[in-house]
């Protein structure tokens, strides 16, 4: 297992490479001197040149290049270029608000999309199955901002069940879980709806095979039947949507947290963007992808864990 | 027909056309036609058909709810809502059809000719799209318009940006599988060109599975559009756009609910439609369902 898992991480540093670079020609390409952006037009040539020089924009392309990606591998993303303050400390104060959002939603997404996917291939083609078709297909057609308003309507301003402000205090668990419910269902409702559909599919597949008509012929209860032989086989697929949409679901966490006014990478990000803070952009992008290839090296392991095969190779 | 013929002739191109008559028979799709239909009329007829001018402020009528007068209501500034959302249509529409079309184009030039050309290429090139899918696509575009500015223009390259990869996969696949058949092979026999037998050939025969990735990949698009909108890096105000009308109302959203309910059900409505559309295309095209 261990061999498996170094060899797995030593296959994410040229992915993660190769993300460092798109992201450096990405924040390079912008037109326009990221200097003379931060100072405004009235700024004297002394003052950019200055400003230039502390950011590092003096040297030469590739000196900036080995810095940026040296550092950043390290986990050092420099300065925001508008406060100042050291860009993986300002994340890391708001990353748990995040995270909690992320794993909470894919949760949700697993524990209702699994069992409902399970059950609408058992009833093929009857009513639960096409009921479930129709709500996973208007699940999946919710923009996360849409959802999110409609969930604040109903449960917070005319139930009043739910606060309207979703900054918890992260040492109150009671708080924390109590402020999670309403985000969690808007970003996890699109999670939910995939996995139902890829559950249905997988197990429709795997509930053919061979190996369920053996096991019921020797005589195992059907509800282990197909729990246990069935999904197992079914959960590779499963395990790769749950992995592609963690994706989808940092990217939205951005719109969950601004529908919800929660603190967290979204917030940062949107605040960087009206302020032209390149340099936390640019961390920012590395952050996320960063958390993007660490899911797909869970994702990976994962595999590994549920077909002895993929271990084997 | 004899082996050889069977051998060297392209697939039977009447797939497209069995997938059509199959999704017209499938009721979902059938209701995602007329959604679809139905949104695209009243954005493209919205200058006749829009009861109001979208930008006229009237402030005698600022937030007035649902009525005879005011069928959605109005907003803030007393504008229409129900004007404002058939001409925000137009802004949407034309963002993710523009964008669509240019992923398929590229991405689809990308797939079909790394696939054909293979080797240390083709590796290459299928790492650097990796590398774009590891991105978040909503994130991705966020930047590339903060960046290039909130101009529509922009905003199409941003969301094509995001698709370019998928689309480069899906023409990939089915060209690494087409180039091995013999009437590529014959082809080039023949003495005709790579790209004649690429785009003459090859293409015509992964083109129906390009398409189905398109209508699926366009309610991304509308739900990224709107949701860059949202952000506040949409189309500038005061061009009506589906995400900014859904924020505006959502920063009023204790005075006058429907502000943001409206043009949340008009952006969940069009992505519902195009979903149903593209499921049912993709149902009638995929192999393994074909027979079912």
């Amino acid at each position: 297992m261990t061999g498996f898992v170094l060899r797995r991480l030593l296959a994410a540093v040229p992915t993660l490479i190769a993300v460092l670079t798109l992201v450096f020609i990405i924040v390079r390409i912008v037109p326009g001197d990221p200097a003379l952006v931060i100072l405004g037009d009235q700024a004297t040539p002394e003052a950019i040149a200055a400003l230039r020089t502390r950011l590092g924009l003096d040297r030469s392309l590739w000196a900036q290049y080995f810095s940026f990606i040296t550092s950043a591998l390290m986990g050092d993303f420099g300065v925001s270029m508008v406060t100042g303050r050291s860009i993986t400390a300002e994340v890391a104060a708001v990353l748990p608000h995040t995270l909690d959002l992320t794993i909470a939603s894919m949760i949700f997404g697993v524990v209702v999309g699994v069992p409902v996917g399970i059950w609408a291939a058992l009833n093929r083609n009857g009513v639960v199955d096409v009921a479930a078709r129709v709500l996973s297909l208007l699940g999946l057609s919710f923009p996360v901002f849409v959802s999110g308003i409609f969930l604040l309507l109903a449960f917070s301003l005319h139930w009043r069940w739910f606060p309207v402000i979703g900054g918890a205090d992260l040492s109150d668990y009671g708080d924390r879980l109590h402020k999670l419910v309403l985000p969690t269902i808007a970003l996890g409702l699109i999670m939910a709806a995939y996995i139902t559909r890829v559950t249905r599919s997988a197990m429709l597949q795997s509930l053919g095979e061979d190996y369920i008509r053996t096991a019921r012929a020797k005589g195992v209860p059907w509800r282990r039947v197909v729990w246990v032989h069935g999904l197992r086989n079914a959960s590779i697929p499963i395990v790769t949507v749950v992995g592609l949409y963690v994706g989808i679901l940092l990217g939205n966490s951005v719109l969950t947290e601004i529908v919800f006014n929660r603190p967290g990478l979204g917030k940062i990000i949107v605040g960087a963007l009206n302020q032209r803070d390149y340099t936390m952009l640019q961390g920012l992008m590395v952050i996320y992808c960063f958390l993007i290839v660490v899911v797909n090296l869970i994702t990976d392991l994962l595999y590994g864990v549920i077909d002895p095969r993929v271990k084997a190779e | 027909m004899s082996t050889t013929q069977e051998l060297v002739a392209p697939p039977a191109p009447s797939g497209w056309k069995r997938a059509l008559g199959k999704a017209r028979s499938n009721p979902t799709t059938a209701v995602g036609v007329v959604i679809c239909l139905v949104i695209m009329a009243a954005a493209i007829f919205a200058p006749w058909l829009a009861p109001y001018d979208p930008a006229e402020q009237d402030i005698f009528n600022r937030l007035q709810p649902p009525s005879a007068d005011f069928w959605l209501g109005t907003d803030q500034f007393g504008r229409d809502i129900l004007s404002r959302l058939m001409w925000g249509g137009q802004i949407s529409l034309t963002v993710s059809l523009g964008a669509i079309f240019a992923a398929a184009i590229i991405g689809g030039a990308i797939g079909l000719v790394s696939g054909y050309i293979g080797g240390k290429f083709d590796l290459f090139v299928m790492q650097v799209m990796d590398v774009l899918l590891s991105f978040p696509s909503l994130i991705l575009g966020l930047i590339v318009v903060a960046l290039l500015g909130p101009e529509l223009v922009n905003l199409v390259v941003a969301i094509a940006l995001t698709a370019i990869a998928p689309f480069a996969r899906v023409a990939r696949a089915p060209t690494m599988a087409l180039k091995e058949r013999a009437f590529v092979e014959a082809g080039r026999a023949l003495g005709f060109s790579h790209a004649r037998v690429l785009f003459r050939h090859i293409l015509p025969n992964i083109l129906s599975e390009v398409m189905v990735m398109g209508t699926l990949w366009l309610a991304t698009a509308v739900r990224v559009e709107a949701s860059l909108s949202f952000i506040g890096l949409g189309v500038k105000p005061p061009t009506a756009t589906w995400g900014g009308m859904t924020r505006d109302g959502f920063e009023n959203i204790l005075d006058a609910p429907w502000l943001a309910v409206f043009p949340g059900i008009a952006i969940l409505l069009l992505v519902l439609g195009l979903n149903m559309v593209g499921d049912g295309l993709r149902d009638a095209t995929d192999p393994k369902l074909r027979n079912e």
